[in-house]
């Protein structure tokens, strides 16, 4: 196991853990606030990513583009909000994953209509294209320490947003008791609106943030949706710090589970079986955590306070 | 008799005679058709068992039926190739046996941990617990991986056999038929009654002095078996598996059949997978964007239509 690879692992893991994070904090804010499942988060992550291929090739500019993408992204959550989040809010959690689970079919196949079965690939300008040295040896992409940095800057954000201004101040209201909130003359539907567009508006800057590494595809929202919702069930459902640092865990384990099990199982085991044994357990890891998990605390690890 | 039950005949004796009479008048394609709806009604029986009577939201049902047909796809892999010599058979009961006893471990196993949770938890859960089973699946390179398997021998039998699609037809068809008795006998058993106490009030029946946690996971067992079952039948009919089977969109596509055709009634699931089929199967004739109508029609059913095609067929004044 050399240093060098395992920095870039760490990194990597960092990386995904962070958009993890963009993605389980809408996700988890939605569920905490509104008590509705959006099975449909991933579809605003993957429509991020397109609105952003799109108008980076329009615009010839990423930077331009993403800062476009959002508003676009969080006006679309806000659409799914108003037209079917809004009216199941009084049902129960099965009719919001059925719901949702259409919305994901109508909006992957919209995705196809419009923008083909192809990936879209996203170009970058020179100036992220590059690679920068660590140390020695070490080098890493520079788009991926602005995803690190894209990544970490939204955290701090939202937790100033949630934690530090009135508009936060009513969310968390909203969280624990919304019948009060509605009482004290606040508008809680325009609220709520706000909540799933935030949401979408973070799911979609994952997206675009992973697109010029993946490009865009029909499939990706899909992929990453039920890793988001393992980090929420072990963060605690409705946590913004739960899903936090669940996510930067998941997003390490997931990845250092790939690049290093093998290695850690010939400790104990021959080499053949730990080659063959590794792939299979790592791609389990998670699901393993998470088991564990609601095991022993199925509330999560850092439930929120007030529920 | 009830309008249910007569329903629940007509239904029945439709979805076993039509296709066969088609077949014989040349049309073949149908008899296909009809074979995969009735393996995935046993599918969506089995879900309703714990979703619609028991009121267990299972998402991962997917992942048994995918167990069930790896369980008849994997013995015959190494039938054919060697290795694995415990397992290397083309026999069929010994298939089934495999299917039905690995799905049910694997229910019971995944079910000591998912039922320690309900509501929105469960759900995650158990989707999360079925994805688990499709990267299991997608990293074992020697069964295909991401490319799938492909039977080359389906299932050997003594009396019958599979090859033919007729055979394989009334196979699939008895065994829907039994499946659905099976699921009417334990829910009007005095477990069956405990087990939809529990739906509506777990903590009455505990207060009763049942053990809820033991009655949901025997029947989540016997669901995951039921499903891993029909997976040995899927597996027999395609010929070709491939983890795309535990996907969570086969699972919702399941839950789909339970939820339009009527939760919690014996025909429900079948009349549901009859809707899915015919839908599919006429809307793919018009456009490759079939998921969009079938999506939208989905979500229109949550919104503004409740219990099912067989809520609005037996709909009568005061329910």
């Amino acid at each position: 196991m050399d240093t060098s690879l395992l920095v870039i692992q760490t990194l990597n893991g960092l990386q995904l853990g962070l958009l993890l994070f963009l993605v389980a904090s809408g996700l988890t804010l939605v569920f905490g606030i509104l008590d509705f499942v959006n099975l449909a988060h991933g579809s605003l992550y993957m429509l991020g990513a397109f609105f952003c291929a799109t108008l980076t090739i329009w615009f010839g500019s990423f930077i331009l583009a993403l800062l476009i993408s959002l508003p676009i992204t969080a006006l679309v959550g806000y659409l799914v909000e108003r037209f079917v989040a809004r009216p199941l809010y009084s049902r129960d959690h099965l009719d919001h994953v059925l719901a949702t689970f259409g919305l994901i079919l109508v909006i992957d196949t919209l995705t196809h209509m419009i923008w083909g079965p192809e990936g879209l690939a996203v170009p970058l300008p020179d100036w992220l294209r590059g690679q920068v040295t660590l140390w020695g040896d070490t080098v890493v992409p520079t788009f991926r320490l602005m995803i690190i940095g894209a990544g970490l800057a939204a955290a701090g954000g939202l937790f100033w947003l949630v934690n530090h201004t009135r508009l936060g101040m009513l969310i968390r209201a909203g969280a624990s008791n919304r019948t009060m909130v509605s009482a004290l003359g606040i508008d809680i539907e325009m609220l709520f609106g706000l909540v799933f567009a935030l949401g979408a508006a973070l799911a979609g800057l994952a997206g675009m943030l992973i697109a010029p590494i993946t490009e865009a595809n029909i499939g990706m929202g899909n992929g990453i949706i039920i890793t988001a919702f393992v980090v929420i069930i072990v963060g605690g459902i409705g946590s913004i710090k739960g899903a936090f640092i669940a996510a930067l865990l998941i997003g390490l384990i997931d990845t250092l589970g790939r690049s290093f099990l093998d290695d850690i199982f010939t400790l104990f085991m021959s080499p053949t079986a730990a080659e063959n044994s590794a792939p299979a357990i790592s791609a389990m890891l998670i699901y393993i955590i998470m088991a564990c998990v609601l095991a022993f605390r199925p509330q999560g690890l850092f439930p929120p306070k007030v529920r | 008799m009830t309008r249910r039950t007569v329903l629940t005949i007509v239904v029945m004796v439709l979805v076993g005679l039509l296709p066969p009479l088609l077949y014989w008048s040349g049309n073949a394609f149908y008899l296909d058709l009809a074979t995969r709806l009735v393996i995935l009604a046993i599918a969506a029986t089995s879900l309703n068992l714990i979703l619609g009577y028991g009121g267990m939201v299972s998402f991962g049902h997917a992942a048994f039926v995918g167990i069930g047909a790896y369980a008849v796809g994997i013995p015959a892999h190494h039938w054919l190739y060697g290795g694995m010599d415990a397992i290397a058979t083309t026999s069929g009961y010994v298939q089934i046996a495999l299917a039905v006893g690995v799905a049910g471990f694997f229910a019971l196993l995944t079910g000591l941990v998912c039922l320690r949770t309900t509501g929105v938890y469960f759900i995650m859960i158990t989707m999360a617990f079925a994805q688990m089973a499709y990267y299991l699946i997608l990293s074992i390179e020697e069964y295909g991986g991401d490319d799938g398997l492909v039977i080359d021998t389906r299932s050997e039998f003594a009396w019958i056999s599979l090859d033919d699609p007729i055979q394989l037809f009334f196979l699939a068809y008895v065994s829907l038929v039994i499946a659905m008795l099976m699921v009417r006998m334990i829910v009007n058993s005095r477990f069956g009654m405990v087990v939809q106490g529990a739906k509506g009030n777990p903590e009455r029946m505990a207060t009763l002095g049942f053990n809820v946690y033991v009655f949901r996971l025997v029947a989540y067992v016997i669901s995951g078996a039921m499903a891993g079952y029909a997976g040995a039948l899927l597996g027999n009919f395609t010929t070709f598996i491939s983890p795309e089977m535990m996907d969570w969109s086969r699972s919702g596509e399941l839950m789909f059949m339970v939820i339009l055709g009527g939760a919690s009634t014996s025909v429900g699931p079948v009349i549901g997978a009859v809707v899915f089929i015919v839908l599919e199967e006429f809307l793919s004739h018009f456009t490759v964007y079939w998921h969009l109508p079938f999506g939208l029609m989905l979500m229109a059913v949550v919104l503004f239509a409740r219990g099912g095609f067989v809520g609005m067929l037996t709909k009568r004044k005061g329910r």
